[in-house]
């Protein structure tokens, strides 16, 4: 059939491609390219040198590859850049919307004296540590003011329940007052449950809040980590995710681990725990070096080389009770798999760029002082201030988010022009942490050949894109991580 | 195989017919009106007064008293009351625009077009066929106002410019509820202004169908034999996203195209995640593919692993996914739960080792066509087997 002409007269007329900014990093003798969005494609080394030192043919199944994943164009091609351009801007979008997340700080109090918390006080002096209906107003305020669509407001403490009676005039008020607003609306109380009664329960009910709570593993392990008087943190934790779950619902409890020396060697044990509750999700925390931790040293207890064994083993230990049906997801994955494999930010505030501080999230110290994030409050309780915005009853609203504390460690830690983070194939998937460099190395940019953050996150960054490889099974479970 | 048109046994008519195209009206569904209509007369019954042509059927009756009288050939003795025809003006050779039973209904708007795809069912033609356009103009008045699916097809249909527009338009006046899909290779939605002008139909009921033969232009293009096809058809497919028109992605599945489809998955999931549906769809072997069978023929169980990481990815993208044309016996277990019965009435067929299937009847069948070319690998389900599992790998 000489009517059909064959696939070479399609080819690219020659073979002089343009590179697009790609970027790549050498792993196992393979090579990962990431285009400009984060697309990813591993190449071999003879691959990589082919396309390093443009010696491409003008079709070739190399060359398919990299053109469908934009690495390269032909000349004057302008649909990849434009595709590319598309998929950047949806990437960054969320940026327009900023402050989601409002959290305050209902009360600074806590029946609980955990070695590894930053900020509670054991102390019954309302006065002095609980947060006043007419701060909680101008934190509403402040919240409203935000141009999200999305508004989400968590009470944390200390334990918020101490102060419950606030948390109902701020729920009620921010109602009302989206009567007129028209929000997405929504309420979370980070609380360790010990405090669970009826009329909290009736109030999340009727008022549709969720309910996020501490559930560190086994009941000695968590109650090791968590005392309180009596000694039961753990089964108070554990009735109370029951209560929750059944008379509010499954999907209006989640729970957030924190990582200890003491946890290190037990990430099956805790997973398990975290099924036994029915919990369908798990954060696999690295411990945050602030505050307490910081003080007692735990921190400095163990580093990035003790905590990854512990990540990977968890990870695996996810991943093979999902082959088993048992559904569950690693949180921390599915965020940056989000970032992998879809065109979706999902502005988690350590882990994106520019940093999520007062833009993602915002906190409303009980005193009124706002911070850009509840790691910038940690370090204030610590003795440092850098990341204090401004107090609510002295500040405006222009006057908190255009601060100097707030836009100078945005603009001087945004990744894709910090160095190393700019050539870093990675770059698309992480983020900056201004508050973590900050409190680790003495400026928001931070040192990246010494950042235990840096060090921590490629690490993960490498060990998702090898199960990613590895099999269609766990391909498809991190599609579905990614999806949701 | 249903025949959608024949020739008359009846003789030529003397004069020219007044017009081509009638909607048939029988006993059952005689009412007043006699525009454009024209009757098909049953076995037993005298003909009502005042129709312009009559239609008996191979063995009907054969003492009418008017002009224009028609003798269908057998095959087109199925024909009924709604049905929609047109004749020549010489009253030799029917088609059928319209089977009102039928849910399948797909409306050839031309048979020209800009590409020449290896394995097109429709193999384009270059003479000028406007009167097929015209046709469809007159279809759209005869309707049914309950009618529940249009199709539109070609050839090209977009190559008409304006005509296919106002024909769309008309269409959405006149049977604002009914579903309408047209297929287009996608290639004049580039221009912005036949984007806009297909948006200003303002029909939420309308999709485009666009196919997709790879993730970069060298294979694209090959497939449908047209350079520059693939950075036209992608900016098109931009172009009616951008105007919030709905668009659906076909992939006609082949030698050429199957093994890159987990890449063409994931160039949709990245760059196309708006669409609002896929379609991979088995190969018809007729029209070009018959021709091309040594580039094209792959047997659907050799290409069962990338089918399923395809699906898998656009599903997890939460991009609805769909497996046209395929027989079940030929698909893996966990992608039965995405696959339509979507071979067009007219053109199914059975196997004979489909006479013992317990699934036989969710099952695609095949296209008339594939006694040309079928996989060996066609094998009965029994019944203990044919349990359908509703989750793909038991992820939740």
């Amino acid at each position: 059939m000489s009517k059909f002409r064959e696939p070479a007269a399609f080819q690219a007329a020659s073979a002089d491609w343009q590179l697009l900014p790609f970027r790549f990093e050498r792993i196992r003798g393979r090579v990962l390219l990431t285009n400009l969005v984060g697309e990813h494609l591993f190449l071999s080394a003879e691959e990589f040198e082919q396309l390093g030192s443009s010696d491409l043919p003008t079709d070739s199944p190399l060359v398919r590859r990299l053109r469908a994943k934009h690495v390269i164009r032909e000349k004057d091609d302008e649909l990849p850049v434009e595709l590319l351009a598309i998929k950047a801007r949806t990437r960054y979008r969320r940026l327009a919307e900023f402050t989601s997340l409002h959290i305050l700080v209902a009360s600074l109090r806590c029946e609980h004296s955990c070695p590894y918390c930053q900020v509670s006080r054991q102390s019954s002096d309302r006065e002095a540590f609980d947060m006043r209906s007419e701060t909680a107003a101008l934190a509403l305020d402040s919240a409203f003011r935000s141009p999200s669509q999305n508004i989400k407001i968590e009470f944390q403490g200390g334990e918020p329940l101490l102060n419950f009676g606030l948390i109902e005039e701020v729920v009620e008020a921010a109602e009302t007052r989206n009567e007129t607003e028209h929000k997405n609306l929504g309420f979370v109380i980070a609380t360790n449950l010990a405090l669970l009664d009826d009329r909290v329960l009736d109030f999340c009910r009727a008022h549709n809040v969720y309910i996020s709570t501490s559930l560190d593993g086994p009941a000695d392990l968590h109650n090791k980590n968590r005392p309180r008087p009596g000694r039961n943190s753990w089964e108070l934790a554990t009735a109370g995710i029951q209560r929750v779950r059944e008379e509010l619902g499954v999907d209006r409890v989640s729970a957030l681990m924190t990582t200890t020396r003491s946890s290190l060697g037990r990430v099956r044990e805790i997973v398990d725990a975290y099924v036994e509750q029915g919990l369908t999700s798990i954060f696999l925390r690295t411990l945050s070096p602030y505050g307490f931790a910081i003080k007692t040293k735990s921190f400095n207890a163990y580093d990035v080389d003790h905590w990854l064994p512990f990540y990977e083993e968890g990870l695996d230990y996810i991943i093979e009770l999902n082959a088993r049906g048992v559904p569950m997801v690693e949180q921390y994955a599915a965020l940056i798999l989000k970032k992998m494999l879809t065109n979706d930010d999902p502005g988690y505030v350590d882990l994106t760029s520019p940093a999520g501080i007062g833009i993602g999230a915002i906190v409303y110290n009980y005193d009124g002082d706002v911070y850009a994030s509840d790691e910038g409050r940690m370090l204030a309780e610590m003795g440092d201030k850098t990341f204090r915005l401004g107090n609510l009853h002295d500040d405006s609203y222009e006057e908190i988010m255009l601060s100097e504390a707030l836009l100078a460690p945005l603009e001087e830690s945004f990744a894709p022009s910090a160095p190393m983070c700019q050539d870093c194939a990675f770059e698309t998937y992480c983020g900056s942490d201004p508050t973590y460099h900050h409190a680790t190395s003495g400026d928001f940019l931070g040192r990246k050949p010494t950042s235990g953050f840096c060090r921590r996150n490629m690490a993960i960054f490498k060990l998702l894109l090898e199960r990613y490889e590895g099999d269609a099974t766990t391909r498809a479970l991190f599609q579905t991580w990614a999806g949701h | 195989m249903i025949a959608l048109r024949g020739k008359a046994l009846s003789a030529p008519f003397e004069a020219p017919l007044p017009r081509s195209v009638w909607r048939l009206v029988d006993a059952d569904t005689l009412n007043s009106q006699r525009g454009s209509r024209a009757f098909l007369v049953g076995d037993e019954d005298q003909a009502p007064e005042g129709f312009d042509l009559y239609l008996t059927r191979s063995e009907g009756p054969n003492r009418l008293d008017s002009a224009f009288v028609l003798r269908l050939p057998p095959e087109l003795d199925y024909l009924s009351g709604d049905d929609v025809i047109s004749v020549s003006d010489d009253g030799e050779r029917i088609r059928v625009l319209w089977r009102n039973q039928s849910r399948q209904n797909s409306v050839l708007l031309t048979e020209r077009c800009n590409h020449y795809c290896l394995m097109c069912s429709q193999p384009p033609k270059t003479a000028n066929d406007d009167r097929l356009l015209a046709e469809a103009f007159e279809l759209m008045r005869l309707l049914p106002r309950d009618t529940a699916e249009i199709g539109f097809t070609g050839g090209e249909p977009t190559l008409y410019g304006q005509g296919v527009i106002d024909l769309l338009r008309l269409c959405r006046n006149l049977h604002p509820e009914a579903e309408v899909h047209v297929l287009s290779n996608g290639t004049r939605f580039a221009d912005p202004e036949f984007a806009a002008a297909w948006a200003s139909i303002d029909n939420p009921n309308m999709m485009v169908g666009i196919p997709i033969y790879g993730a970069e232009p060298a294979r694209h293009d090959y497939v449908v034999q047209a350079e520059g096809a693939f950075n036209q058809t992608i900016p098109g497919i931009l172009n009616l996203a951008q105007l919030g028109q709905r668009t659906e992605i076909r992939v006609v599945l082949h030698k050429q195209t199957a093994p890159a489809l987990p890449e063409i998955a994931e160039f949709i999931a990245r760059n196309l995640p708006f669409v609002d549906q896929v379609a991979l769809m088995g190969l018809e072997m007729i029209g070009l593919a018959r021709a091309n069978i040594p580039q094209l023929w792959i047997d659907p169980t050799d290409y069962a692993d990338e089918l399923t990481e395809a699906v898998t990815l656009l599903d997890r993208s939460r991009i609805h996914t769909m497996i046209y044309n395929h027989q079940l016996c030929l698909l893996p277990r966990a992608m039965w739960p995405y696959a339509v019965r979507s071979i067009s009435d007219w053109k199914n067929e059975y196997h004979p080792e489909c006479i013992e299937c317990s699934v036989k009847d969710e099952c695609g069948g095949f296209f008339f066509s594939a006694k040309y070319k079928v996989s060996e690998k066609i094998k009965a389900i029994p019944t203990e087997a044919a349990g359908r599992e509703p989750a793909l790998l038991n992820l939740g």
